[in-house]
């Protein structure tokens, strides 16, 4: 059977999702609300462990998902259950017909304001991780000028109550290793200095990238969260942390602070997850079925998600994720 | 006869025969102090942390390693400003427990 499949989302889950129902002979529609394809991926300059160029594996998408049905500035408007499936209608006011649905909606980047003592939007030489990489991929930040030190702080708006984000963002650990490494390269007689708790190299190829930043980029990693942030008379920052391995308040004035924001589910999709009935789990992403069996199901007959919609994952993670849900929506189209 | 010599008592923390009865009874009333990931927010911003060694992230250590008298000796440079409680993103009320120690 040849149904229509609704993917919400053309990050890289959609994407790779759509990619693989197209070849299980389905008909993908992508719903994309911005005006292109690729997601956050789109906006990184390179990937950890191995700083291969994002926009490679970004092409390679776009030329996978070829023949796919896009609908670029495009968001879903409404959402019916009906006899057949679903009846959705665009903002464009189409509607369309499908048999299932997959949310791949993503994830925001944590708002760096809410935590006011780092001094992001207060002071001009805090940027953010996202911001470091456009910087990375154009050369240009006004707020960048030769920075002869710089430091990097790990866990902004994750494993922290006071943002009511209790949960581990995965990826900022590594992505804070890559970025302080990279900042070398641009500035080589710069100081890096990375502030965390506990340094999460999780997958295959990240430790060894830790023991590059260290050995082959001489980046100094301390061990203690920065609980404040302040501007001296000349305009650069000091930074308070403990050096919980030595034991002592630390104090040390930087030129340059890069913030690690974690990653927030997609909250412009509310309406349309209300809609369908999918539930939030604790953390405020969308509730899986089953942490084991059931990852790309939801407790709704035909809904499936992919991606960080469900909590914070890698790219790898994500891809795994898409091609899994293309082969539990086969599956539940032709009632296997 | 005295040759000079003398052994030197173990500097190990002593598991075996730690007393955890007031960490344990501190558990109690404040179950949070479990979740504490050693930061080292609260001692980076502690008023008194500055001047001394008063560091909340070592004292709850040292309950848990039995050095109980060391605790409590450091407890008295703590001025109950409450920065601490502010930052702890484990959002751990410390300066209660800190009154809850000495009590």
């Amino acid at each position: 059977m040849k149904e229509n499949i609704l993917i919400i989302g053309g990050g890289a889950a959609g994407m790779e999702a759509a990619t693989q129902l197209q070849k299980l002979g389905q008909t993908p529609i992508i719903i994309e609300k911005s005006n292109a394809l690729g997601g956050h991926v789109a906006q990184w300059d390179r990937l950890f462990p191995a700083f291969h160029p994002a926009k490679d594996v970004v092409e390679q998408m776009l030329a996978n998902v070829k023949g796919v049905d896009v609908r670029m500035n495009t968001e879903v408007a409404d959402i019916q259950r009906n006899e057949n499936g679903f009846k959705a209608v665009l903002s464009d006011n189409t509607t369309i017909d499908a048999k299932a649905v997959v949310l791949a909606t993503g994830f925001d980047l944590f708002n760096a304001e809410r935590k006011q003592e780092y001094g992001y939007g207060i002071y001009n030489n805090v940027i953010t991780s996202l911001e470091l990489e456009k910087f990375f991929r154009t050369g240009k930040d006004e707020r960048i000028n030769n920075p002869k030190k710089i430091g990097f702080v790990h866990c902004v708006g994750a494993r922290d109550v006071k943002v009511c984000n209790t949960y581990c963002s995965k990826v900022c650990c590594t992505t804070a290793l890559k970025q302080a490494c990279e900042m070398k390269e641009v500035f080589p007689d710069a100081e890096v200095y990375t502030f965390y708790m506990d340094l999460r190299m999780f997958g295959p190829g990240y430790e060894d990238l830790y023991l590059r930043t260290q050995k082959d980029f001489d980046v100094k990693c301390v061990r203690g969260r920065v609980c404040e942030v302040s501007e001296d008379m000349d305009g650069r920052l000091v930074i308070k942390a403990e050096d919980t391995l030595f034991g002592k308040p630390l104090k040390m004035t930087l030129d340059l602070l890069v913030l690690m924001c974690s990653m927030e589910k997609n909250k412009s999709i509310d309406a349309i997850q209300q809609k369908l009935g999918v539930a939030n789990n604790s953390d405020g992403f969308m509730q899986i079925k089953d942490t084991y069996l059931g990852m790309n199901d939801t407790a709704k007959d035909g809904v499936f998600v992919a991606g960080t919609c469900t909590a914070p994952k890698s790219l790898p993670d994500t891809i795994a994720e898409a091609r899994s849900v293309a082969v539990e929506v086969f599956n539940y189209i032709n009632n296997r | 006869m005295d040759f000079g010599f003398c052994l030197s008592p173990s500097s190990h923390v002593k598991m075996d025969s730690v007393d955890l009865t007031t960490f344990n009874s501190l558990k109690e009333t404040n179950p949070d102090i479990n979740t504490c990931i050693a930061c080292g927010s609260c001692t980076a911003t502690c008023t008194a942390g500055n001047f001394t060694e008063m560091s909340f992230r070592r004292i709850l250590l040292m309950l848990q390693r039995g050095k109980e008298e060391q605790a409590k000796k450091m407890i008295q440079k703590c001025m109950l400003c409450g920065k601490c409680t502010l930052v702890c993103p484990r959002g751990i009320n410390i300066r209660k427990i800190l009154l809850d120690i000495t009590r």
